[in-house]
């Protein structure tokens, strides 16, 4: 991993926008440096019409991670390669650019969700309109289970099974994810993202959502950039960079990154994505959770 | 004699014994005084879409009403396919109550958004409120039921069925005063955290009339046995966590309590279950009605050694770990069976994990002359085994079947399941309720359109091939008042044939279907009384005319467009080109 001194940016994960030119773009080519991901950077203040005036290309968000766990954000299998996922964020069809095979799904709250897995996926007959096959794990609403049950049991340990490998298999696992100004909360099936980077890259696509949404709301605060303001700008850039927290089973508000994938998946209750001038007193109490677990 | 001259007080008295909405509706439309009198005595209402009237109405029309019941999302907001804040506040209800129903006791509420604030609303201005429940409710946390627990002095139910609740502290259950005696139902399942266990002892042992009793799975087995000696009367139980170490004087512990609870008619909880605590229930299976094991991760010889011990049984709630030989021990032995629900335990997984089959339902149909209800998670299903089970029970009410891969064929065949579900609405001629999966085309629904006369719901998902499948449902299906489809090749021309069916029915939910957003706002045009919703969080529909809609949501109203929708909700209708935000 490349350290130039203590140059945290090289550590930043950060989601690329479509089209973006991210100026760290170097640091990729080292391919294990942490990805960077930019994401749409919000004044947060909870009111729609903020949300119309950022969407301003070039304002990133910034989900900072520590630097030990860096390293272990950039999963082969998830991130695919570096000019990968640059290309390709922000479109809709990052199943099939993972190499997986799988289709485009969208979650039910318009993000959209790799297919998971390398399974062959069911075509659908007779769906003359339809560019969407039902592969069975990721349709949303199929099978028509209630997320309390979902979540219920799959928090259930199986004593009966021999298996240690085995857990109840419903697959499935619904938190919340709040962000700090924005009106409403997202649920996401964390089960469904196999990385961090796959997860961040969700979370951009859901949460700039309540941009565009706002933003055209009313026609006539669609935001141009001859639009705004320079001192609007200016706040919009300088203004938040956000930092992905999340509610371990403890009830402890942790970084996310901190920990393995799975272990993360594991032990996460809530996701939230806050200002990282809130987040600061997290760190230095997640790195010490981590050297406790380690 | 005639009838309209009997005095009023006469009238209101009979009116009494008419409990039923509908009949109600009836005696309300036989003339104008009856009207005014029926209004006066009316106690109690539901309002099964809280969005088709508003509550100032109904409060103007029904002022001496006792008890509320309303429904808030649809229903498959169930399965994660309303976003959240799309709406289904009570708050405004529970305002305009505090005022109008000062003297309201119960109120019901099903997937509606339920804060903090609303919660001591009631607890403030409802004196004589007796009854909360909150079954698939969510958007408050337990600072809230320490309102209610504090102030609502003659509190008599508080159901928390399947809620989400934010759980800060555990501490709420302590608020309920001394004073409080009057409890009946207690259901805190759905709790994530601790609650104070003292604190629960108390209130039990205060409480002589406390009949249900649902613990969350906090709550340690050992301590268990404790609880159920100071409420021998209990006929509801849910356990808390039904594992512990395994020693004989928890055992016998346990199962002495249970011995002591004459009562019990209904079980549920049992998560994280040890089989061998199983037998401590055995004494009371005899009693019992209910058994909800759909949690309980139990493998097939448990079951059937639980289940062949209630020969009372009228309802059971299992995982499909019951397997295809645990169903025949079932119908074997619970003839009295009216209710069964198999959920699956790994619908994720590739291949069936139990065997669990078409033969289990056919062997419940064949043994359990009562079936009514059945919900049912399988992997395989055969045009047969449907035949079989609609002629052996032509008295279904509710038929829900979800064959877990989309589209799977009759497994012997591979043909369509067609015939399969039309023997079944051709039999089952009081069908209520039905529920389709499997690979089906357009004639499972031109038999539904033909024989399910008595069809009030239907949920639809990858089924039929053109909009006349939808047509035939909506022009044929009398007394139908919510459908709900995803996945399916209906679009305009079906919607639109048929759009005065919809103010008809409650509501109409479509997602992932073939219809237009022109044909949404043509409808929302030409039915001033349907609110046409539609549901889309990447930008307004009429941006990209091309795609069909993503989400659609038809509800009948007499209040027009609702005035809580968020940004990604639009009301097309008359001036559907400005949205109003």
């Amino acid at each position: 991993m490349e350290k130039s001194g203590l140059n945290l940016k090289a550590t930043e994960l950060r989601l690329g926008l479509p089209g973006s030119e991210s100026p760290e773009r170097g640091s990729d080519k080292n391919g294990n440096a942490a990805v960077i991901l930019s994401l749409k950077s919000f004044v947060g203040s909870g009111a729609k019409r903020v949300f119309c005036d950022a969407t301003d290309a070039d304002a990133k968000w910034v989900f900072s991670v520590s630097e030990a766990a860096a390293g272990r954000l950039f999963s082969p299998r998830g991130g695919g390669s570096s000019n990968n996922n640059n290309n390709n964020h922000g479109k809709v069809h990052v199943g099939s650019d993972s190499g997986l095979g799988g289709p485009v799904l969208e979650d039910g709250n318009g993000a959209c969700v790799a297919a998971q897995s390398p399974k062959p996926v069911m075509m659908v007959q007779d769906k003359k309109s339809h560019e969407i096959a039902p592969s069975k794990a990721q349709v949303v609403g199929w099978p028509p289970i209630r997320s309390y049950r979902k979540n219920t049991m799959s928090s259930q340990s199986s004593k009966n099974d021999d298996d240690s490998e085995a857990k109840l298999g419903l697959g499935c696992l619904y938190v919340k994810v709040s962000m700090d100004g924005a009106p409403y909360l997202r649920k996401v099936d964390l089960k469904t993202y196999s990385s961090y980077i796959d997860l961040s890259s969700a979370l951009e696509k859901m949460f700039s959502c309540f941009t565009i949404v706002s933003g055209q709301c009313s026609s006539h605060n669609v935001p141009s950039r001859d639009g705004l303001s320079e001192s609007r700008l200016m706040d919009l850039l300088h203004g938040s960079e956000y930092v992905l927290t999340y509610e371990d089973k403890d009830g402890d508000w942790m970084l996310v990154g901190d920990v393995p994938w799975e272990m993360f998946t594991d032990s996460c209750r809530r996701l939230r994505i806050m200002k990282s001038s809130d987040a600061i007193g997290l760190a230095p109490r997640a790195m010490e959770k981590c050297k406790n677990r380690n | 004699m005639s009838y309209s001259s009997l005095p009023e007080d006469v009238l209101e008295h009979v009116f009494s014994f008419v409990q039923s909405d509908k009949d109600r509706n009836v005696i309300s439309l036989v003339c104008k005084s009856w009207y005014e009198i029926e209004r006066w005595c009316r106690r109690r209402i539901f309002v099964g879409n809280c969005y088709a009237v508003s509550p100032r109405m109904a409060i103007r029309r029904f002022p001496e009403v006792r008890s509320v019941e309303l429904k808030g999302k649809p229903h498959f907001a169930d399965f994660n396919l309303v976003p959240e804040g799309w709406g289904g506040y009570v708050y405004p209800w529970i305002r305009a109550m505090a005022g109008g129903y000062p003297w309201l006791e119960e109120l019901k509420l099903k997937r509606m958004v339920v804060t903090d604030e609303s919660l001591e609303l009631i607890a403030k201005s409802l004196k004589n409120f007796k009854v909360l429940v909150l079954s698939s409710c969510e958007g408050f946390s337990t600072h809230g039921l320490a309102a209610i627990a504090a102030d609502c002095k003659n509190l008599k139910e508080l159901d928390l069925w399947e809620s989400d609740v934010e759980d800060p502290s555990g501490n709420w259950l302590s608020k309920f005063p001394d004073t409080c005696t009057s409890l009946v139902s207690l259901n805190i399942a759905c709790l994530g955290s601790e609650v104070s266990f003292s604190a629960l002892e108390r209130l039990v042992v205060r409480c002589p009339n406390l009949r249900t009793l649902r613990l969350n799975r906090a709550v340690p087995l050992e301590k268990l046995a404790h609880l159920l000696r100071q409420a021998p009367q209990l006929v509801e139980l849910g356990t808390g966590t039904y594992s512990a170490d395994l020693r004989p004087d928890i055992f016998s512990n346990l199962a002495g309590a249970f011995s002591g609870c004459k009562e019990l008619k209904s079980l549920s909880g049992f998560w994280d279950v040890v089989p061998a605590y199983l037998p401590a229930v055995y004494s009371v299976c005899s009693g019992l009605t209910t058994l909800n094991l759909s949690y309980a991760t139990i493998q097939s010889p448990d079951l059937i050694k639980l289940v062949s011990q209630c020969p009372k049984l009228q309802c059971l709630w299992v995982l499909d770990y019951i397997e295809d030989s645990g169903l025949e021990a079932l119908a074997a032995t619970c003839k009295d069976l009216r209710e069964l629900r198999v959920f699956p335990s790994e619908p994720f997984g590739d291949e069936p994990n139990v065997s669990l089959t078409e033969q289990g339902l056919v062997l419940v149909s064949e043994g359990c002359p009562k079936l009514e209800s059945v919900l049912y998670f399988c992997r395989r299903m055969s045009n047969d085994a449907l035949v079989t089970i609609a002629k052996n029970r032509p008295s279904m009410i509710r038929f829900r079947l979800c064959i877990i891969d989309p589209q799977t064929p009759d497994y012997l065949t591979l043909e369509p399941l067609d015939v399969g579900f039309g023997a079944i609405v051709q039999h089952c001629k009081d069908l209520r309720r039905l529920s389709l999966s499997g690979l089906l085309t357009d004639r499972v629904f031109e038999y539904i359109g033909t024989y399910a006369k008595k069809l009030e719901m239907l949920s639809v998902a990858f089924a039929g091939e053109s909009d006349l499948g939808l047509h035939h449902v909506l022009s044929g299906c009398d007394s139908l008042r919510k459908l709900e489809i995803m996945d399916c090749p209906f679009g305009d021309k079906a919607l639109l044939a048929n759009a005065a069916k919809l103010e008809t029915m409650r509501s109409l939910w479509m997602s992932s279907c073939s219809v237009s957003f022109e044909a949404c706002k043509l409808l929302g045009q030409k039915m001033p009384r349907l609110n046409v919703e539609v549901i889309d969080e990447s930008g307004p529909p009429d941006s990209r005319p091309e795609l069909p809609v993503k989400k659609l949501y038809i509800y009948r109203t007499v209040t027009g467009r609702r005035i809580d929708m968020p940004g990604f909700v639009w009301n097309v209708g008359e001036d559907s080109a400005l949205r109003l935000s």
